[in-house]
């Protein structure tokens, strides 16, 4: 593979990220998913980058997974998402920063749209007013949370504590970079080295030590799919593609996967714990399961941040192993306890899927 | 005093309409950018659908490069200027030269592979193009994969850069599936034990013999077709490529690994042809080659009088197609330069 | 195994590397013009057979090549042996002894077992 020919594409992908003062949105489902990483993410960009990023209370859901879902129409979604600009705009922030990809991609989606046909901006303008009284700006800029984190990435590899090499070997560690498909499937120039070699994960990889698996099934989906998990009878077709991708990319033996999308390590995270039960099958070098992360969270991890701080007890694949190669420092005594030092209990699952099931 | 012609691009059409033009008593400049003539004739061993040598047909061009045929090597066009009817060329040397009629033979150059990024051209290292195919063959040296082994299975690609909007390309550039046969069999010629696939969106066997080619290809050769367009290639871990296709036959997705995969480029206008183009001022058709002034009627002349068109510079053709129309174009500036009004006869539209 | 209510599904797509071509293997030594098969569906449009049922030889021949599994007995007692794919066939492939080749190596390996 010959890393030039990448370069020379992502050249051609280039994209505006704002330097400062960010409006930022939550994503509706990953604080269930994965608590600590927008927590993180701010910690970040407040405390190592010392950069303006602000968030309203009044921010709601922008109706992306109900819109990718046949439930809500795309009027609805952008009378919205409109909304969410008057609260941007009313907060004095003119460079958007959604935590979620397919907010990302339904903004980027509407924003084309009104390019397009100023006739339906102007509906939709009516709507909001007659709603709400609202009035809003379009974006200046709009950036995905990974696309700032992929702006600073020089910065935070000055500030880490750790990188991403095996401590044992002195390799850097092999990394799979999986790409929400709402990031820049839709709008190839919207996303960080466009859509069929994304940088925006790679650069961050390539900067903190990591090597960047290319494998066959990269550009698969997850399996999210939004409508496709949402009826369980469904979830057959979920998880066959979440497997296509682990089959795929089992050979070249990862240690970590990272995203950029809610339901991706969600998914990528759960569905190994489900095939395992199913198939007994675990994907990862040595018998054991892939741990999958956030951007956020490793990001979070190479700053030196405490594993159980940035929420890592809450994934079904255990990340143990991985923080033992890059030789990160944390007690095992306190990842299920709470901010006070409480515990939460533990979960039922046994420690590790390959001991549960004998694989080991 | 008989007249100049000035012929830009010592190509197949151009080096076959000089000919003509100075068997006809003109006095013939050619304009050739390179060191030498033949364009992209040098760059093919052998040729559809006889596998005759490229070279052969190259030496036959040669015979007609008379002595009443000049050639300016390595001429990069200034500036074209026109005064009446007479054409003033300046070139970045410093020479100038007079012409009575301009000949634009200025050619295409293949689709830039790269451009397909999901082929990963530039990227992979077994992924090549069918000129990078014929690079080898005329090198003389094996086909072999990057790590130097012989390859078990080629695949081989339509289509790339070619009915593909997206590529910026809707047309068909008439070669490549031709030219796909003929390298599936010159593939197993050399390696008979390698397994060689085309992928195909339609084989547009429209040539005299190309459909005899592509039933020798797969009765005598064992060549096979697959119909479907490639939606991505993939690098294996060894290096080998992933290729996915919707076998459309089966009608279900088809996926398979190659351990080398030729991608069958296609023609897009030259710069050279742009560039030309642009500085004379003539219309460009949708496809961005020189436009003629009429499909079906005038397809040597161009939007201004005294400026013709001969080969590739206004559509894809194969090098048969290229030696007819430059001919046909030889005959124009004859007739023209003979005081002839082509725009005589025209094209009534809408006749009932 | 634990239910959870739904099973992995299966993949559809023809890993062309991993299926077995048996039988292809077999008709392209003993029936040759099989080889010659451009996919134009002359046959299927003709067949007595597949204008009732939904036997489609065509597709059937796409299908051996790749190694495609398929209860490939169930498949050719649709065909009828009439003939009439060989009459309307372009490129002269012996359609209808390719039904009874298949037939011939489906026996041979049967015994084999």
């Amino acid at each position: 593979m010959k890393n030039e020919g990448k370069k020379l594409i992502w050249k051609e992908y280039q994209k505006e990220i704002a330097d400062n003062k960010y409006y930022y949105v939550r994503s509706c489902v990953r604080q269930n998913f994965f608590p600590g990483a927008e927590t993180t993410f701010l910690r970040i960009m407040r405390e190592v980058l010392e950069k303006d990023i602000y968030e309203n209370p009044s921010h709601t859901t922008c109706t992306g997974i109900g819109y990718h879902s046949d439930i809500v129409p795309l009027d609805t979604a952008m009378t919205v998402v409109a909304r969410q600009f008057a609260i941007m705009t009313e907060s004095g922030y003119e460079n958007l920063t959604p935590s979620c990809i397919t907010s990302f991609g339904l903004y980027t989606e509407i924003l084309d749209t009104w390019h397009h046909f100023p006739e339906v901006e102007q509906k939709i303008r009516g709507l909001l007013k007659k709603a709400t009284g609202r009035e809003f700006q379009i974006p200046k800029n709009l950036s995905h949370a990974s696309d700032l984190i992929f702006k600073f990435r020089k910065e935070i590899a000055q500030k880490a504590k750790y990188t991403l090499i095996n401590k044992n070997t002195g390799k850097p560690l092999k990394v799979v970079d999986h790409i929400g498909c709402h990031y820049a499937k839709m709008f190839p120039h919207k996303g960080v080295g466009g859509a069929e070699y994304p940088y925006v994960l790679a650069g961050m990889i390539e900067e903190w030590g990591g090597e960047v698996i290319d494998y066959p099934e990269r550009r698969h989906c997850c399996g999210f799919g939004f409508r496709q998990y949402l009826v369980q009878a469904n979830r057959g077709f979920s998880i066959a593609c979440s497997q296509k991708k682990f089959e795929s990319m089992a050979g070249y033996e990862p240690d970590m996967i990272i995203t950029n999308c809610p339901g991706c390590p969600m998914f990528l995270d759960r569905w190994q714990y489900a095939i395992s039960e199913m198939e007994g099958k675990v994907y990862g070098p040595d018998g054991k399961p892939i741990p999958v992360f956030t951007f956020e969270e490793v990001a979070g991890l190479v700053l030196g941040y405490d594993p159980w701080d940035i929420g890592l007890q809450v994934h079904q694949v255990n990340t143990e192993p991985l923080l033992d190669k890059i030789g990160i420092t944390y007690d095992p005594e306190k990842k299920y306890n709470n901010k006070f030092g409480k515990s939460m209990g533990k979960p039922v699952i046994p420690e590790s899927l390959c001991e549960a099931h004998g694989i080991l | 005093m008989s007249k100049n012609v000035i012929v830009i691009g010592g190509g197949i059409a151009g080096m076959e309409s000089s000919a003509y033009l100075a068997a006809m008593g003109y006095n013939v400049t050619i304009l050739e950018k390179e060191g030498k003539l033949g364009g992209h004739l040098l760059k093919w061993e052998r040729l559809f659908p006889t596998k005759r040598h490229g070279k052969e047909v190259l030496e036959f061009l040669s015979q007609g490069i008379s002595e009443h045929v000049s050639i300016i090597y390595h001429a990069d066009i200034e500036n074209i200027e026109r005064k009446d009817q007479v054409f003033n060329v300046h070139l970045s040397k410093g020479t100038s030269l007079k012409a009575d009629a301009v000949l634009i033979a200025t050619g295409y150059e293949t689709f830039d592979a790269r451009k397909k990024e999901e082929y990963g051209y530039g990227i992979y290292d077994n992924v090549i193009t069918s000129p990078d195919l014929e690079e080898i063959f005329l090198s003389g040296k094996g086909i072999r994969t990057a790590s130097g082994k012989v390859p078990q299975r080629i695949g081989l690609v339509h289509c790339v850069g070619s009915r593909d909007e997206k590529a910026g390309n809707i047309y068909c550039s008439k070669v490549c599936c031709v030219t796909g046969v003929k390298q599936a069999i010159e593939i197993k010629e050399k390696l008979s034990q390698t397994e060689v696939y085309c992928f195909y969106m339609d084989m547009r066997m429209y040539g005299f013999h190309f459909e005899e080619l592509y039933k020798e290809a797969q009765e005598k050769w064992g060549v096979y077709f697959i119909r479907g367009r490639l939606s991505e290639s993939c690098e294996n871990a060894d290096g080998t490529i992933v290729v996915k296709v919707e076998d459309t036959l089966a009608g279900k997705p088809l996926k398979m690994t190659v351990d080398l995969l030729v991608l069958l480029v296609g023609f897009v206008p030259s710069e050279g042809t742009r560039k030309i183009g642009e500085l004379l001022g003539l219309s460009f058709n949708s496809n961005r080659f020189i436009k003629s002034a009429d499909e079906h009627t005038m397809s040597n002349v161009s939007s201004e009088p005294g400026i013709f068109m001969a080969g590739t510079c206004t559509s894809p053709r194969t090098i048969a197609n290229t030696i007819m129309d430059a001919r046909s174009a030889a005959a124009t500036v004859a007739s023209y330069l003979e005081g002839y009004n082509i725009e005589k006869r025209t094209i009534h539209r809408n006749l009932k | 195994m634990k239910d959870f209510g739904y099973t992995i599904n299966k993949d559809r797509q023809i890993n062309f590397d991993r299926t077995d071509k048996w039988i292809y293997e077999y008709l392209k030594k003993h029936e040759p013009s099989f080889k010659l098969c451009i996919g134009c569906g002359t046959c299927t449009a003709t067949c007595s057979s597949g204008n009732f049922t939904d036997f489609n030889l065509r597709r059937l021949f796409t299908l051996i090549h790749r190694g495609y599994k398929l209860d490939m007995k169930d498949e050719i007692t649709k065909c009828m042996l009439c003939g009439k794919c060989i009459m309307v066939c372009p490129r002269g492939v012996n359609t209808r002894n390719i039904i009874l080749k298949i037939n011939e190596v489906i026996e041979n390996r049967k015994r084999k077992k």
